[in-house]
């Protein structure tokens, strides 16, 4: 059966979801912190972390958004094939949720609308949308707004084949080991390996919508992500970049098939202020 | 070591300040990112004025979400300090006493520090609802048509950084926080 959805609908929610998601981190992400507060051995390191406790906690209480980059909104629509829109026009319609969610919501207008003339839009849109066709009726929706001091020092790197999991690897410590305090650790640093060019870029920000604590389901992965995250705390560099073990949350990787001749691998790095909220309607 | 300084900075005041030291300043700062520093270099160019003094001034790397109504300013955490390296030497040799903002600075930056006796400071990243409180009043002073990215004018209490890079060129994150 065709189910009729409204695009106003779809308006409404963004707008929520929007607002929500930048003074309220997720659940996983609250729980996440804590517990690098509790490991964290680094002096300074242990300092950050419990102002970054409190800010979380003045965030919500005191309505102040997390972070000042409320970010640019990347959304992502899995639209059920049994779901016709109706009553406009669902591009305008993600983008009219954005505009109220952030005018709304005294977040930040962070967005130019060209990327060399740099006039800033001043309502934050466009989104950046990401829209797939999934079996169903339901449309299922992600909004998570990215900083750009991480997103600045994320990369993607088009190895060969031979260079194999150690290429990867040496690929996601090289891109925290440069990113150092740039990047606002604690980190959730997310990997998109195989597909195409493009493919691994979505594959890895998609990986930072997936709850820290979540692993990959194939072992393989979900082992190399556990390596990964030692390897990366190994390094140091700490909350804030001021020295400890904490150095990022989580490293999620997802992957997908990829061509005999290539290795693409992207590597997205997200703060501590990894924003993400979900919602099926 | 902890201080508490305000400003504008005295040079006896840098001084004494190690990369490492806790640090907690009062006083007024003003904010600029990074189309500030750009309309900034290209005045210069054309030999005009800039709109501040940054004789023993401190710049602050932000730009703030909206204040709500009856409240002094929104979030305000430091944005990433690399981004106004190329122009920032060219400030610190006119006179410019510190800097706040959070990463990495270039070689250059750290050249002009150490050769005007001027200090880098970091604050915490994505703690923009914490430092907001200390922050008592907010202005635009100049280039108001930037939005977020205007020169503001604030005036803070036991604002909280660290010292990265001190007058010597002592670097905080050379070695993960240790010096």
């Amino acid at each position: 059966m065709i189910r009729e959805i409204e695009v106003k609908e779809l308006t409404q929610q963004i707008r929520n979801m929007c607002i929500e998601v930048n003074y309220c981190l997720s659940e996983d992400m609250v729980c996440a912190m804590k517990e690098a507060a509790d490991q964290e051995q680094g002096q300074l390191g242990k300092k950050v972390l419990q102002q970054l406790k409190e800010n979380l906690e003045i965030a919500q209480k005191e309505q102040i958004p997390i972070c000042q980059d409320t970010g640019m909104a990347v959304i992502f629509l899995e639209v059920g094939q049994d779901v016709h829109f109706t009553g406009g026009d669902l591009g305008q319609a993600v983008d009219e949720g954005v505009r109220q969610g952030y005018a709304d919501g005294y977040l930040r207008k962070s967005v130019v609308g060209d990327p060399l003339v740099r006039e800033n839009t001043k309502d934050n849109t466009p989104a950046v949308l990401h829209t797939s066709i999934v079996p169903g009726n339901q449309v299922r929706i992600t909004v998570a707004p990215k900083g750009f001091g991480s997103e600045n020092m994320s990369r993607i790197v088009m190895l060969k084949p031979a260079q194999g999991v150690e290429g990867v690897k040496e690929a996601i410590l090289s891109a925290v080991r440069e990113a150092g305090p740039n990047a606002c650790p604690p980190l959730v640093v997310g990997v998109g390996i195989g597909g195409t060019f493009e493919k691994a870029a979505i594959l890895a920000k998609q990986a930072l919508t997936r709850p820290v604590g979540e692993s990959a389901k194939a072992a393989h992965i979900r082992s190399l992500e556990e390596e990964m995250l030692e390897k990366v705390n190994a390094l140091g560099i700490g909350p804030g970049g001021l020295g400890g073990n904490m150095t990022a949350l989580a490293v999620n990787i997802n992957t997908y098939a990829t061509h005999i001749a290539g290795l693409p691998v992207a590597v997205n790095l997200c703060c501590h202020v990894n924003r993400h909220v979900k919602k099926v309607i | 070591m902890e201080y508490r300084i305000t400003t504008p900075l005295d040079k006896s005041v840098v001084e004494k300040l190690t990369a490492g030291d806790y640090v907690w300043i009062s006083g007024v700062i003003y904010t600029a990112r990074d189309a500030a520093h750009k309309r900034m270099q290209e005045a210069l160019d054309r030999g005009e004025r800039l709109p501040v003094d940054w004789k023993d001034n401190i710049i602050y790397y932000m730009g703030p979400s909206p204040a709500r109504e009856g409240r002094v300013i929104g979030s305000a955490g430091p944005t990433t300090s690399s981004r106004m390296d190329p122009y920032t030497p060219r400030l610190l040799d006119m006179g410019l006493g510190g800097m706040i903002g959070k990463g990495k600075r270039s070689a250059q930056v750290s050249e002009a520090i150490v050769r005007n006796g001027a200090v880098y400071f970091a604050a915490v990243g994505g703690a923009g609802a914490l430092l907001s409180k200390q922050i008592k009043k907010a202005e635009v002073v100049a280039y108001g048509d930037l939005g977020t990215e205007a020169i503001r004018r604030l005036e803070v209490e036991d604002f909280p950084v660290i010292v990265v890079i001190d007058k010597d060129g002592n670097d905080l994150y050379k070695n993960n926080g240790k010096i």
